[in-house]
């Protein structure tokens, strides 16, 4: 195990795939020369040189569908989205074209690539330049979505993005990209598909992905603190798309009560995913209805204290947990 | 306006068939009164009105098969105009024998049918009352709010959902509520194909505190055990027996009984009695027993919320063996029936549980319970009690041993009898004053005929 920050178990990720296979490149606004906006392509472009590493045009309708078309035909390309709020300019190409393709030809040609990029907001960058997208790119079959918190999954799950043959959305958390973490040396892909048990508890399950399951872990312990202290799980879903049903059933079949978290909106999202699943295969084991805990139904506020306002807060996942555990605050 | 509705006549009763109406549109109906005859897969029988009005409306005609809690009628006020409103949604008359099965399940008002007999407020709940998913209602006829976890629950451990006073939102009962009555294990997986959420449990009858369990595993070399699961009258045997030694603290008293005299009356009652009025030596104990009882209203009681119930009525169960398990259907008032009434009564519950025909008004209730091992010649025998009652009593066989008599040895028939009772209710020195007043009964049995 070696400790590194998330932005450097992304880049060791990318590099050690891009040393394995020649096929593997990385493209984007800024990423070669510059280090990428966040750094987290940093040094690549020594490494590698212009012919791996290549720095687009502001376009990303146009480079997103080149990279497609260079997976089509045989590469394995990494495009950086600056942040996630500039895909809605390649939209019509992720869904029309890199989702759809493998299923249109009949699985003659499929697409592997991977588009990463810093999802979410938080740090006053205002309604344009803040979204959750996982709930948006969950929804359309054909793409694969995941959303990991930890260094360690983050390098595991960029190691099976890079080698999975159909488009991956790598949604990352910005906010997060200066946090350490182990990581394991060499290769240990983390598979889609399969959530984590970041925290084990008993009386409550706190479900998110992504930033908020740091908060979720601030929560559990707060609420071991209190008087009447509540033994809260705390479930990692990390991947959105293909999803884990089977482990946060169990989770709650042992809780009877959960707590969804997201800092989307709520109205279609995946917290409502969550709570559908779990009426679905785990209604007899409900003492309470699912909490949903998400954003404000508002475009993401510049000013501050209103920015704090409609994201999640600690103080709303407690209530939450006193509603379904009809304690009173 | 209480509805009337298909009531819930056995474990496995999804609907039942209105056979014939016995009241008319415009009849007066008193609590009590035969409102109709129904018929389920087992058994027909009548149903009677739990309300005095005017039978104001029928939801269901003659030969239709509605499900159980639907609405088949409605008792209104004895001077209301007749067929004011229906019970909204249910339908239109016209439309009754069908219509009712979508129409029902979260419209249905206070019952105006008790399934049981309506008797008084004091008959002990000692089995859980079904709870239909649909039409639950709590004991003041509002629809009964639990989480779908508790009912879960309260279906595998047999609680009865309609005594307990939720603490969630408008009232609902969540898992805290219930938690106290979780002790016991839950009865293993439910029944995956249950069409009814919560199966009524029947009263089942103790048994001998004997028989150890069966031991699993083999001493090496030896074939491994058979793995079988239980059923549910054995769970819930095992359950109410575990729970009735668990919380009440009993203690035994046994005493000898000279039974000469009472087979010399048994005799010659059955020289004159037609066979299916003759009188076993259980009758005359149950008689003999509920005579006592009427002077020791200490034992004719239950525990009930923490305070002691004394029942105004002496109703004697009576335990049988059924294949798995044991049930305990009730003789209601015992103590004012005759030996001949209570032979009857006795042989026609025993002959329909074993064949499975009882009703849950019959076994469900009961005061004081009589356990009889005297036909497998056993001397005596000690028996838990059947919760929530106060005592239960254990009878052996009658022995023809030698008795000392006037200095001389004579043939005597000897019996033993042993009370269990609940040491919170009651002490050794009143278990003994009334085992020695059903003794006095039995040895002089005419006393019995005549009480």
């Amino acid at each position: 195990m070696t400790v590194m920050t998330y932005r450097e178990a992304l880049r060791s990720a990318m590099t050690e795939e891009m040393e394995r296979d020649e096929s593997v490149v990385v493209m984007g606004e800024d990423i070669g020369v510059y280090g990428g906006t966040h750094l987290v392509t940093d040094g690549m472009l020594e490494r590698f040189g212009p012919k791996r590493v290549i720095d687009t045009p502001i376009a990303e309708g146009g480079f997103t569908g080149a990279a497609i078309g260079m997976a089509m035909m045989g590469m394995r390309p990494i495009v950086e989205m600056m942040t996630w709020n500039f895909s809605f300019q390649a939209v019509d190409q992720i869904i029309q074209n890199a989702a759809k393709l493998r299923y249109f030809s009949g699985g003659q040609v499929s697409v592997p690539l991977v588009i990463r990029g810093p999802n979410g907001g938080g740090v006053q960058l205002s309604a344009q330049h803040t979204h959750s997208l996982e709930g948006f790119y969950g929804h359309f079959p054909g793409l694969k979505v995941v959303s990991p918190v930890t260094p360690h999954d983050v390098k595991g799950m960029m190691l099976t993005a890079i080698r999975d043959p159909n488009p991956v959305i790598f949604l990352e958390a910005g906010a997060l990209y200066g946090t350490k973490g182990e990581v394991p040396e060499g290769e240990e892909l983390v598979p889609f598909g399969e959530a984590r048990i970041a925290r084990e508890g008993t009386d409550v399950t706190l479900i998110g992905y992504g930033r908020q399951v740091n908060m979720l872990l601030r929560v559990a312990d707060k609420l071991e603190r209190e008087a009447e202290s509540i033994s809260a799980e705390v479930v990692d879903l990390r991947s959105i798309r293909p999803f884990d049903e089977r482990t946060i059933v169990e989770s709650v079949r042992k809780t009877n009560r959960a707590v969804v978290v997201q800092e989307q909106w709520r109205w279609y999202s995946v917290a409502s995913e969550v709570a559908a699943i779990l009426q679905e295969q785990a209604f007899d084991d409900l003492d309470a209805p699912v909490e949903r805990v998400s954003g404000a139904e508002v475009p993401a506020p510049y000013a501050r204290n209103l920015e704090i306002e409609a994201f999640p807060s600690e103080q709303q996942i407690v209530d939450a947990v006193h509603r379904v555990l009809y304690r009173k605050g | 306006m209480p509805t009337v509705i298909m009531p819930k006549m056995g474990d496995a009763m999804e609907e039942g068939t209105l056979l014939r109406w016995l009241k008319e549109v415009g009849d007066e109906v008193n609590v009590g009164d035969p409102l109709a005859e129904i018929e389920t897969d087992k058994v027909s029988l009548e149903i009677e009105a739990a309300d005095a009005g005017v039978l104001t409306k029928t939801y269901v005609e003659e030969g239709a098969t509605v499900p159980i809690g639907a609405p088949i009628a409605a008792i209104g006020e004895e001077d209301a105009e007749v067929a004011a409103e229906a019970p909204s949604p249910a339908p239109e008359p016209a439309a009754a024998p069908a219509a009712p099965a979508t129409a029902m399940p979260s419209a249905v008002p206070a019952p105006a049918i008790s399934p049981t007999n309506g008797r008084g407020a004091a008959r002990p709940a000692s089995a859980p009352v079904p709870v239909p998913a649909a039409a639950a209602t709590t004991a003041s006829g509002e629809r009964l709010r639990a989480s779908p976890l508790v009912k879960r629950l309260a279906a595998e451990h047999g609680i009865d959902l309609s005594t307990i006073a939720g603490t969630g939102p408008g009232g609902r009962i969540v898992r805290d509520d219930i938690a106290a009555l979780l002790t016991g294990a839950p009865s293993a997986a439910p029944a995956p194909a249950a069409p009814s959420p919560a199966p009524a449990a029947p009263t089942p009858a103790p048994a001998p505190a004997a028989a150890p369990a069966a031991v699993v595993s083999a001493p090496s070399g030896r074939p491994p055990g058979v793995a079988r699961e239980f059923s549910t009258i054995r769970r819930t045997t095992g359950r109410r027996m575990a729970e009735s030694k668990a919380a009440a603290p009993h203690f035994y008293v046994t005493v000898e009984v000279d039974m000469a005299q009472a087979a010399a009356l048994r005799e010659q009652i059955n020289a004159q009695a037609p066979d299916e009025a003759k009188v076993s030596f259980n009758d005359l104990i149950v008689k003999a027993t509920a005579l006592a009882l009427r002077d020791f209203p200490n034992l004719n009681a239950s525990i009930e919320n923490d305070q002691l119930v004394e029942h105004p009525n002496i109703d004697i169960n009576v335990a049988v063996a059924i294949e798995d398990g044991l049930i305990a259907p009730f003789i209601p008032d015992a103590d004012e029936k005759g030996l001949g009434t209570i032979a009857r009564m006795t042989k026609d519950l025993i002959g329909r549980a074993r064949k499975g025909g009882l009703t849950p008004n019959e076994y469900q209730g009961g005061t004081f319970t009589i356990s009889n091992l005297g036909m497998f010649d056993v001397e005596e025998f000690i028996a838990i009690i059947n919760p929530p009652q106060a005592a239960i009593l254990a009878v052996g066989s009658i022995k023809d041993v030698p008795v000392v008599a006037n200095g001389e040895i004579v043939p005597g028939k000897r019996m033993n009898i042993t009370l269990s009772a609940d040491h919170r209710i009651t002490d050794g020195a009143e278990v003994a004053r009334f085992l020695q007043v059903i003794k006095r009964y039995l040895e002089n049995p005419l006393t019995i005929a005549f009480g």
